[in-house]
């Protein structure tokens, strides 16, 4: 070719150099390296002295299926993400119809106001529910007990910690995926709408059959983002629940792996912990999209 | 009367929600004005008595909190100020200039996207560790320097740029880092504010890394200085707001100025997909 062009591809390479660089050292070589370090016993020793960790094949893997304590931890993030997950799109969803409504006022005002807690930092909002989830002096009992509803330990009893932490989660989240569907919302053709108005459909149905069907693309983002975002779960119950109480029942797969790996720096078996929920975040994404196809036909 | 009712509920279902959503910020604010011991008072008090900035007078001077304020800060700053760099960079190349394994190297490099930042936490401190930038801010900073998303989003922005204004330019002889350097990045300003934000926001919040990388607590950042403060300090009420509204004070600041920037993004990122 001719010199300009291959000018072009040096600069090119050139300038995608620097971030390849990045992304490969700090980020494609430590996942590839995990998958080694899953295969070892590195451990505290280890750290000192690399020499001493060994390959020791499938232990890891085995080990973490057969601890009680990943169980528990799968447990609780698939309950925080199957509830969590339809009731933070629902959520956003919701609000979307609400802010996009013709009959709304101030809708810019509200956009904002439902996307605030988005920009919060999760540490620092999540400090402050603790104190409202308080049994004695948190607001949300008392707002309870003038309803004549008893006070709840809400983030002190196993059964209700994590409906409590889903709560904040969606709450935190739920302006997010509100602004995608009002992109959603505002790309279906307002024809369609008038139309079915005038065969006399009411707004349930024109929901039903216009609304929803014209979101399904905006539906398959949403709903593959927020599911792998919460399979991540982790500084809500380090902060919330003294990491994972009470009796585990917060405990989530990150929590578990950063506990094992960089509080007793068992690494191996965090490195395993990690692959295995990469793993079944895959398969959960392949059902997804697999259930979202077989809807559509 | 049929127009009127259905109007009605909307905005009041608009109202309740607005509610529910500002509570907590608001009882935050508000608790942090309070005297100590009010926001645990029985009956409950939902302003302060007499509103007081005591609090944040001991952040500073007693907690240092200062310090984790510029820890903050300094990270947040450098990251965005690198990744915006390398990021335009790679995106303005992917988009504009052809090299041989263009394509392929995009479409993997939008695979990683399905990796969780997770999976190779543990090795990258090992390494980091090895290169002694445990328990630094460069710990931190190094990570966040390029990310896909961002290369991403510079790409579909880059990709609208005119073709015959950079191949004007590389007619007269201009270099290719002129053009990139005073054609490419002017044109590119509104989505370098916007990824700008979201960058900036990301690290200032980023709760996990820091708090693996940064062990010493005069290294601290904000959000893991809370955490940790917020065990040592439990009864502490009033105090913790305050920390609190200080943490998200100046995010959401941020997110007020350049809220068109920031929303435009998401819409950018998620539905052109």
């Amino acid at each position: 070719m001719t010199g300009a062009t291959r000018a072009e591809g040096w600069a090119g390479w050139a300038f995608v150099a620097p971030a390849l660089a990045v992304i490969g050292l700090f980020f494609v070589l430590p996942v590839l390296g995990g998958l080694v370090l899953s295969f070892t016993n590195f451990d505290i020793y280890a750290i000192g002295d690399p020499g001493t960790a060994a390959f020791v094949g499938l232990a890891n893997y085995r080990e973490v299926l057969g601890s009680s304590l990943f169980w528990r931890a799968l447990l609780n993030t698939l309950y925080f993400v199957l509830v969590g997950g339809p009731l933070s799109v629902a959520a956003s969803l919701g609000a979307a119809l609400l802010v996009n409504s013709p009959l709304a006022r101030a809708k810019g005002l509200f956009r904002t106001v439902y996307f605030a807690p988005v920009v919060t930092t999760l540490v620092a909002v999540a400090v402050v529910w603790r104190y409202l989830y308080h049994p004695r002096f948190g607001l949300l009992n008392r707002l309870l007990e003038a309803l004549g509803v008893g006070a709840v330990d809400w983030l002190g009893d196993p059964r209700t910690a994590m409906p409590a932490i889903i709560l904040v989660a969606v709450w935190k989240s739920f302006g997010y995926n509100m602004v995608i569907f009002i992109a959603g919302l505002q790309a279906i053709p307002s024809s369609l709408w008038e139309a079915a108005a005038i065969d006399g459909a009411g707004w349930w149905r024109r929901l039903w059959h216009i609304t929803l069907p014209s979101l399904k693309p905006t539906f398959v983002f949403v709903g593959l983002t927020t599911m792998i975002g919460y399979f991540q779960l982790f500084a809500e119950p380090y902060v919330m629940t003294a990491g994972g109480g009470p009796l585990n029942a917060t405990l989530s797969v990150v929590l578990h792996m950063y506990k094992e790996g960089f509080r007793w720096w068992n690494m191996g078996y965090a490195a395993a912990v990690a692959f295995v929920l990469f793993l079944i975040i895959c398969v959960a994404t392949l059902v997804q999209l697999g259930l979202q196809r077989e809807r559509r036909r | 009367m049929r127009t009127r009712l259905p109007a009605l509920a909307v905005n009041l279902g608009l109202l309740a929600l607005a509610l529910v959503t500002l509570a907590p910020l608001l009882w935050m604010a508000s608790a942090s004005l309070m005297p100590t011991g009010e926001a645990s008072a029985i009956p409950p008090r939902l302003l302060p008595s007499r509103p007081t900035l005591g609090h944040y007078r001991d952040l500073f001077t007693r907690l240092e909190v200062g310090r984790y304020f510029r820890n903050s800060l300094v990270l947040s700053l450098a990251v965005t100020g690198l990744s915006l760099l390398l990021n335009s960079m790679a995106g303005y190349a992917f988009a504009k200039l052809r090299f041989a394994g263009r394509e392929r190297l995009f479409a993997a490099l939008l695979a990683a996207l399905v990796v969780p930042a997770q999976v190779g936490m543990l090795p990258l401190f090992l390494l980091l560790r090895s290169l002694g930038l445990v328990n630094t801010l460069w710990g931190v900073i190094v990570p966040g320097m390029a990310s896909v998303f961002g290369i991403f989003l510079m790409r579909q922005y880059a990709l609208s740029l005119p073709d015959e204004v950079l191949e004007a330019a590389r007619m007269d002889g201009a270099s290719e880092w002129r053009i990139y350097r005073s054609l490419v990045l002017p044109m590119c300003r509104p989505i370098l504010v916007t990824l700008g934000a979201f960058t900036f926001m990301g690290t200032w919040n980023d709760f996990m890394w820091p708090l693996i990388v940064l062990t010493d607590q005069s290294r601290y950042t904000l959000p893991v200085a809370l955490a940790n403060l917020s065990g040592e300090h439990v009864q502490d009420i009033e105090l913790m707001m305050a920390s609190s509204v200080l943490t998200v004070l100046p995010v959401l600041l941020l997110f007020l100025a350049l809220q068109r920037h920031y929303l435009a993004g998401i819409t950018l990122g998620g539905v052109k997909e």
